[in-house]
């Protein structure tokens, strides 16, 4: 690769070619704001349009100030970062975007997480001297995701995570000049367009413009309320990420803490969605098993290869997109939906409380999972099987408010019997973790051997695409994971096109998995987070001494007692579910 | 019709239809008959072109008169609208101007029935590059010369036989048949042709870079998206000459390798877009488009893509994410459209007006062309003159004409003989040009110099009764409206300029605003993302160059001289002229004045909407405008 060597407020920098300003910058120790410039590189995915115009700087020869963020180096080039010119076009054009901005930080959702305020205390601004009309739009709320475009600064992240990344299409610019906002087509709402709640927009969001639904005075309610027995389950992904909220190092597993938390908070059972993972192998992997055997028996009609569907953004993502292929993917419910079933009977009867005044709440690193709670097929008689769902975010919140000193909080264990996990349930906050634990469990009743080493390497990792074919004593499993909708969108073309040769195929929304889920803690670009989180996961599996969801006591228990066997009718009608053609919901009025 | 396969058959063709006289009937060779030309432009029809097309038809017919009668282009004297030539067998031709069917009546008797004199012969003043017979001698000193805009108003533009009679194709073929792309692109880089799109680079330079992008797929696109205000060259050019412009991008795909060309027009513009799908359909039949041009192996075709009209489209990177079918807006520049362009192709974009000058640049050669023109500009213009000047319409002079010779001598000066105020040339993206400048002979970099540009060719002409507040004001409504949005200092800076010439406008801005105005427009031109962002404070900056003693009275004694602001104005009672008649009070739609009979009125000035009423009805001159 050729090197060109440039100056950069006088001092000498080489760097590739193809490189830019602002990552020559870097590379000397000077940071040039911006504002609209994503860069998650361990997922390659960048933003530079070039938008906001924050990062510009002086190029000497050049008429107008360049944006450093999409201006390549080059040799000989002399750049200023901060001279009077550049300092003055910067701070203008911050004025410029916050003259059209709400002034209602204190009491925004994104208040000391909005990129734009941090920029304008960095630049010190303290007036707005072009003062003007301001863009007004209605707010729009969806059943997970609030737009409130006014806050909007057409920065286009989101856009690129939906469009890009995911492929989803919901959100992009509309309207031209003052008015251009981006939105759904048409201006229509949310939840009349494909989104499918993913979050990964509310992820990248710099300002309070997408946002989460907030909970959190739900629950407030619910838990001072005598009348009601409140219990909660909380996903595997949260115990690696809620710690970041508290100042602690990316990727502390903070599982007794949180379980110490959930209690000061006044939860009145606090369990684990881990073990309704767990539950969700014995299922979907008999479901994968038995269609396995039909197709080795020679049965035409099987359905093949079968696809997860523990992730309600996915779910939601085929529904729309690929209507035709419902039969491919598993009918298991997901964990947060199997743990509300079983909470809402088995546990309910056990408890002896009704299922009205029973309140099952759970936290996720999701925002689609508010949606799926939502859902008419997860409700019996108007009562939902899990009333609501809070995001990490707001989990973090809580506990804040409630003045708990988070860190030094005592480790504490869940309650049982629905807080007991093996280490297969754990591994599901991860992009691979799935099918993992299912091919631990499957192995081991297909073959009816015990698995000698229960780690699968060759299915972890953070490639958008993953293969690898495991041995099932003789047999070959071919499995496929794909994080991120763009890139499973990829493995389902190849499927309709009848190119796929896997047997079995695990699918996240979020790129990372559920550690890179909607309502994780912001990671404000940096990947690395999303590494050390997942590391967190692999170390609490090697941490558990059962690590196969079919050896949980609590499960065979469940099964031995309510149950039956899994797939029977009774596991049927609780713990499946069925999928609707939502290609015909999207109507223009 | 048979193909034409090699350059010899377009030679023999030409020849064949080359001794008669235009309109070409096919089916009459009778050269004792009359032609009749109806310029059927979009001004023309606007203006009752097809009524008077249909009436000569109808009417010559009847009157046993042997004519032929047939459509041609804008002509460019829009003022004169509708326009019609009409040559009688042996006789120079004569345009004349403003025929209703009342005139046409007059022309058939008067003109061609008794080869008499008739009112509204207009004296043309141009030359074209044709033949010498057509060479018409101005009644001014200065003579338009037409290259870009030779065929306009001269052939029928659906009937590509009067094209080829006039040279249509024939640099083309030579071009494929005797020259290498190099040589070509060679000729048009000595030519010193500039981009007529508004930016002025020097388009053999641009099919050089073109050329040299290594790739299978090129492709040659037509920036047809002509969107200032008060600009219509090239929708003139595609009415006029649709053929010169397919012409043009076949030279250009031959000589930097593309076989694909698309011409990306604004759907507003239904005439040019029927005219150019005739056009390109004849050309097919013909060969003249399409696989194996000319005999020679070289194939290509060209494809239509309509713009839904929006100005920020003839920026070329939004102009080809338009054609992709995305959201028409700009993105960064490197990479340009010569390396990276439509899907991601090696891209050759030129605006229309720059095309139409290839063929006669190829067909007269570089040397001819550079020597029109002045040292760094070379060829001509072609302007759209608009606003309040007398000859409103088109014109194409040499480069180094000065603004003075356009606006007095061709243009023929100022409406109602008031007094020149200023010119806006380049559009939203230009400057407010003023009596100091109107000797600055017209250049690329002159007028950049002068604080204005160029531009596609828009020129409006203001006179004392403008507002030079309510002209920049009306040019940021403009750029406001037609921001694509991407950036913030084009999104909101330009919203924010227009607010406060507003404020200025309505009597509410002060010294601190004009202060405001200058920093923020240099701060939008130097951040903005492309050409519309870093040229919009143009008409803002320029006004307050040239007319700063106007801004300055605006906000201090909140006064408009012109009379145009009218927030500012105030009608008041003359004391001395006031009898008390009531005729003011009993009129005004608000009753805001008031006064006892025969005695003095007063005008309540808080709840006046200044509608004019009592300024009109009062018959002692007892009201004034102050």
């Amino acid at each position: 690769m050729d090197m060109i060597k440039l100056t950069i407020d006088k001092k000498t920098v080489e760097v590739e070619q193809g490189t830019t300003i602002l990552n020559a910058a870097k590379k000397i120790g000077i940071h040039i704001p911006t504002l609209c410039y994503m860069n998650l590189g361990d997922l390659n995915i960048e933003n530079k349009p070039g938008g906001c115009r924050v990062c510009v700087v002086e190029v000497e020869g050049r008429r107008n100030l360049a944006p450093a963020c999409a201006t390549d180096c080059a040799d000989g080039m002399i750049v200023r970062t901060h001279s009077i010119r550049v300092l003055n076009a910067r701070k203008t054009v911050v004025q410029l975007i916050l003259s059209d901005h709400p002034f209602d930080c204190l009491v925004c959702a994104k208040s000391g997480h909005c990129e734009l305020q941090d920029l304008a205390h960095k630049l010190g601004i303290r007036e707005i001297p072009y003062q003007g009309e301001q863009s007004t739009y209605r707010k729009d709320t969806s059943p997970a995701i609030i737009r409130d475009v006014d806050k909007c600064i057409m920065c286009r992240r989101c856009e690129v995570m939906c469009n890009e990344v995911q492929t989803v299409g919901a959100l992009s610019a509309i309207n031209r000049g003052f008015e251009a906002v981006v939105a759904p087509a048409f201006e229509m709402n949310l939840d009349h367009s494909v989104c499918t709640y993913c979050g990964q927009c509310v992820n990248v969001c710099p300002t309070g413009a997408l946002t989460e639904v907030d909970h959190t005075n739900q629950l407030i309610n619910d838990l001072a309320d005598p009348n009601k027995t409140v219990i909660v389950q909380t996903a595997p992904a949260v115990r690696a990420a809620l710690g970041e909220e508290f100042g602690m190092k990316p990727g502390t597993l903070v599982t007794g803490k949180m379980a110490a938390a959930l209690r000061e908070l006044g939860f009145d059972y606090v369990f684990d969605t881990d073990f309704a993972a767990d539950l969700t192998i014995m299922e979907e992997g008999t479901e994968l098993l038995g269609r396995l055997n039909k197709f080795l028996a020679g049965d035409k009609e099987v359905k093949l290869p079968i696809l997860t569907s523990c992730c309600p953004a996915w779910v939601k993502f085929f529904e729309h997109q690929f209507p035709e292929m419902m039969e491919i993917p598993s009918t298991a419910r997901s964990p947060q939906q199997m743990f509300g079933a079983i909470a809402k009977t088995y546990f309910a009867d056990k408890i002896k409380v009704d299922r009205k005044k029973l309140v099952v709440v759970s936290i996720m690193p999701c925002v689609a999972k508010k949606y799926e709670c939502s859902r008419d097929e997860f409700k019996v008689d108007g009562n939902p099987d899990v009333d609501y769902s809070i995001s990490t975010r707001e989990f973090a919140k809580l506990i804040k408010q409630a003045n708990l000193d988070f860190p030094s909080l005592p480790d504490e264990d869940f309650d049982n019997p629905l807080g007991e996990s093996t280490g297969a349930g754990v591994i599901f906050g991860t992009t691979g973790g799935v099918i993992e634990a299912a091919a631990r469990t499957a192995y081991e009743l297909h073959t009816g051997k015990t698995l000698e080493k229960v780690d699968f390497e060759q299915l972890r990792g953070m490639e958008g695409i993953r293969s690898a074919t495991i041995d099932f004593d003789g047999l070959d499993i071919n499995i496929g994971i794909a994080h991120g909708l763009g890139n499973a969108r990829k493995l389902l073309e190849d499927i309709k096109a009848g190119k796929s040769h896997y047997h079995a195929i695990e699918i996240m929304a979020c790129p990372g998995g559920c550690i890179g889920g909607g309502g994780q803690p912001y990671i404000h670009g940096d990947t690395s987070i999303l590494k050390a989180r997942q590391k967190a996961i692999y170390t609490e599996d090697e941490g558990k001494t059962l690590r196969k969801s079919h050896e949980n006591p609590h499960i065979l228990k469940l099964y031995e007692e309510f149950l039956g066997k899994p797939m029977s009718d009774k596991a049927h009608h609780l713990l499946h579910t069925k999928y609707f053609d939502r290609k015909t919901d999207i109507v223009i009025d | 019709m048979a193909k034409i396969t090699s350059l010899n058959d377009l030679r023999m063709k030409k020849e064949a239809l080359q001794g008669k006289q235009l309109p070409i009937e096919p089916r009459d060779g009778n050269d004792n008959m009359v032609r009749v030309k109806v310029g059927m432009g979009t001004s023309g029809i606007a203006s009752g072109a097809k009524e008077v097309i249909k009436y000569l038809e109808e009417e010559l017919e009847k009157r046993n008169i042997g004519a032929i009668v047939t459509q041609t282009g804008d002509m460019g004297y829009s003022y004169a609208e509708p326009t019609i030539e009409v040559c009688l067998p042996g006789q120079e031709p004569v345009v004349i101007g403003w025929v209703d069917v009342e005139k046409a009546d007059e022309v058939i008797e008067q003109y061609i029935r008794k080869n008499e004199s008739i009112e509204g012969i207009i004296p043309a003043n141009y030359q074209t590059i044709n033949s010498t017979n057509e060479t018409k001698q101005a009644d001014t000193n200065k003579t338009q010369i037409r290259i870009a805009l030779n065929n306009c108003g001269f052939i029928d533009p659906e009937n590509l036989d009067e094209s080829i009679s006039r040279d249509a194709y024939l640099a083309l073929g030579t071009c494929i048949n005797e020259m290498t792309p190099e040589e070509v692109i060679d000729v048009i880089k000595e030519s010193g042709l500039r981009g007529r799109g508004g930016g002025g680079f020097p388009t053999g330079l641009k099919w050089e870079i073109t050329r040299k992008s290594v790739s299978e797929q090129k492709y040659v696109v037509c920036n047809a998206d002509e969107g200032d205000p008060g600009a219509f060259m090239d929708r003139s050019i595609l009415e006029g000459d649709p053929h010169t412009v397919l012409e043009a991008m076949a030279i250009c795909g031959y000589a930097i390798g593309a076989d694909v060309g698309v011409i990306y027009i604004r759907a507003e513009y239904p005439l040019a877009i029927k005219r150019l799908n005739i056009a390109i359909a004849q050309a097919r039949e013909y060969g003249l488009l399409g696989k194996d041009i000319f005999g020679s192996g070289f194939n290509f075709d060209i494809e239509m893509r309509y713009g839904a009209g929006a100005f920020v489209c003839g920026e070329e990177t939004a102009l080809i994410h338009s054609m992709e079918g995305s959201r028409g807006e700009p993105t960064f520049k490197p990479p340009f459209p010569s390396v990276e362009g439509y899907k991601g192709k090696p891209t050759n974009v030129n605006n229309v007006e720059t095309f139409a000058n290839i063929p006669p640049i190829l067909l007269k050669g570089a040397k001819w062309f550079a020597g029109i023109g002045t040292e760094c500009s070379k060829g001509t213009k072609v302007f759209a003159l608009a606003g309040k000047i007398n000859n409103v319409g088109l014109v194409e002079v040499p480069m180094g004409t000065t603004l003075r010779e356009v606006i007095f001598e061709i243009g023929g000066g100022i409406q109602d003989d008031k007094k020149f105020k200023a010119v806006q040339t380049g559009g939203p993206s230009g400057g407010c040009l003023t009596e100091k400048d109107l000797d600055t002979p017209i250049e690329y970099d002159t007028l950049i110099e002068a604080g204005s540009m160029m531009g596609s060719g828009g020129m409006i002409v203001m006179d004392e009764d403008d507002c030079m507040v309510s002209v920049a004001k009306f040019y940021l409504d403009f750029t406001v409206e037609e921001s694509c949005g991407k950036c913030s200092p084009c999104r909101i800076g330009n919203k924010r300029l227009y607010e406060m010439l507003d404020q200025i406008t309505k009597g509410e801005g002060t010294m601190e605003t004009l202060d405001k105005l200058r920093t923020l427009s240099n701060v939008i031109k130097d951040t903005s993302l492309c050409g519309l962002g870093q040229t919009s404070p143009n008409p803002v900056l320029s006004t307050l160059d040239n007319f700063w003693e106007e801004y300055v009275e605006h906000v201090v004694e909140h006064k408009c001289t012109a009379g145009v602001c009218k927030s500012l104005l105030r009608y008041v009672v003359i004391p001395d002229n006031c009898v008390g008649c009531t005729a003011c009070a009993r009129n005004c739609p608000v009753n805001c004045i008031s006064g006892e009979k025969k005695e003095v009125h007063f005008i309540d000035q808080s709840t006046c909407i200044k509608c004019g009423t009592c300024f009109e009805k009062c018959k002692f001159n007892a009201i004034e405008i102050v």
